[in-house]
């Protein structure tokens, strides 16, 4: 039986590995994930879980020992935040590179300078070429729901990528809220055990991961990382439906809300789409035909299903908790990338970017319904006036 | 050799069959050839041991150092900066010697200027 508990969303994430009960955890603590780490420690010393807790010097060697427990054949988690996957940028590379199914908690926030703790997307953007697979959670739940499934997506035999499960700092990952905590036999269960296919610990069949690799064959295995990329997108579905069915969920690619019969539709990531469809519930009460498109998987991105929910729209506003500096416009990516996915599949509707909550700035109601009537007033004119607002800041 | 496309090579750049790097012939980044000089070899093995490619050739059944495995030496010279029989005849001499000097037991040739 499952039950409800009132949780942080790192709590939840916490609880999510103890119940995956990992063989390594290599982290190190970094503000706002750090009670996810605290928390979990705790489980190690409570003799809850059978993890070997491995605690490094710094993000970098989080990571590594990551990589190296992997490599070995373990299933291995980890969590961070902003600078602290900064730091580990060079093995969160290879990671992914050597084929690692390493699952990460990633809180997402802002990174220096100036130095802020708070939340925003500019962390995991980074990493969006570093060939990781991607999920967004709204909440704690959907964090939690995301980490037990992101075991069973990276360690498919078709992927084989590492996993980061994000969800927004502060507001979620330290907000309590009603969390349904199923049985732990039953994550258990849906888990399953791993069965790594070339652990280095099978020393009877020795082998070598990481060696130098020239421009005579460097290339065939990152074509390999595309081809792992195009399977994962099909395994995130299987392994949905699977969890969908066993624990009543109702997991996809993406969660279109009031979006079907939609004139306009915000689309945005995290704790902002929860709060979008309260607007959405107050805008469709006065008789606006508004809909919003929450993204799960942005890596790999699914551009042609995204084109499919959206194409029937008369304006679309995007909005980006980071920014793609000196990009076109100086919009934020999920922008850049939604506009050139529906672009290229021909669907030509008029769009805006909306820049917001950098650095943790609050993004209230107001704001999202006046980015929906922006949106409407572009619907009726078929012009965007701005292709780039940056909402909320202090001219 | 033929290169392999990228469905048919182990993902992620593994090395699955252990001690394939025999088939991959580096003595042709050699610049300098280790050979053999007027010094008699004692054979201690120092070098053996101490070689980073496995070229150091020995007869195990007799116990004999035997030479060097040319196709896979990149000339590093370690086996001739830890030849004590090399030490032996620097400091009996009490002069710097060149490294190809003919007194030494092993010494370091460069490629071009091999006497076969």
């Amino acid at each position: 039986m499952s039950k409800f508990e009132a949780l942080q969303g790192n709590e939840a994430v916490a609880t999510a590995m103890r119940q995956i009960n990992p063989d390594v955890v290599a982290a190190y603590p970094i503000t706002p994930q750090t009670s996810t780490v605290q928390k979990f420690a705790d489980f190690v010393a409570d003799g809850l879980v059978d993890t070997e807790f491995v605690c490094v010097e710094s993000e970098h060697s989080a990571m590594s020992a990551c990589v190296g427990a992997s490599t070995a054949g373990a299933r291995v988690m980890t969590a961070t935040a902003a600078n602290g996957l900064a730091l580990m940028w060079e093995i969160v590379y290879i990671a992914a590179s050597n084929r690692c199914p390493i699952v990460m908690s990633l809180v997402n926030r802002a990174l220096s300078a100036p130095i802020n703790i708070h939340c925003d997307h500019s962390d995991v953007m980074g990493m969006r070429d570093s060939g990781w697979i991607i999920l967004f959670s709204e909440d704690g739940q959907e964090a939690y729901d995301n980490l037990i499934q992101a075991v069973r997506i990276g360690e498919h035999p078709d992927v084989l990528l590492p996993v980061a499960v994000c969800q927004d700092g502060f507001i979620t990952s330290h907000e309590m809220a009603r969390v349904e905590i199923y049985d732990d036999a039953d994550v258990k269960a849906f888990v399953g055990e791993y069965e790594p296919r070339w652990p280095l610990l099978d020393v009877e069949n020795p082998k070598t991961y990481g060696p130098l690799d020239f421009y005579d064959y460097y290339y065939e295995h990152k074509r390999q990382q595309v081809e792992a990329m195009e399977h994962a997108q099909r395994v995130i579905l299987e392994v949905a439906e699977e969890f969908n069915r066993k624990f009543n969920r109702d997991y996809g690619l993406f969660e279109p809300y009031r979006l079907q019969d939609a004139r306009v539709a915000v689309v945005a990531a995290n704790s902002t789409a929860g709060t979008a469809k309260t607007v959405v519930d107050q805008l469709r009460d006065q008789g606006l035909k508004v809909g919003l498109l929450k993204p799960r998987v942005f890596r790999p991105f699914p551009a042609r299903e995204l084109t499919e929910a959206l194409q029937h729209l008369e304006a679309i506003a995007v909005m980006d908790r980071s920014i793609s500096f000196g990009a076109m416009n100086n919009a934020g990516p999920l922008f850049l990338e939604l506009a050139a996915a529906l672009t290229l599949h021909g669907v030509h509707i008029p769009m805006a970017d909306y820049v917001y909550g950098l650095g943790g700035r609050d993004v209230r109601p107001a704001e999202i319904e006046h980015v929906y009537r922006d949106a409407l007033e572009i619907a009726e004119t078929g012009q965007t006036e701005r292709m780039v607002t940056y909402l909320g800041v202090r001219e | 050799m033929e290169q392999k496309g990228w469905r048919d090579i182990p993902i992620g750049g593994m090395i699955l069959d252990a001690g394939n790097a025999v088939e991959y012939l580096t003595g042709g980044w050699r610049a300098f050839r280790p050979v053999f000089g007027e010094a008699d070899c004692i054979h201690c093995f120092t070098c053996w041991l101490y070689c980073p490619d496995s070229s150091i050739l020995v007869d195990t059944e007799n116990e004999k150092m035997t030479g060097f495995d040319l196709e896979h030496c990149k000339g590093c010279g370690i086996c001739a900066a830890v030849c004590p029989v090399n030490e032996k005849v620097i400091k009996k001499t009490d002069q710097e010697l060149e490294r190809d000097d003919v007194r030494l037991c092993i010494r370091m040739v460069e490629e071009g200027k091999v006497e076969e």
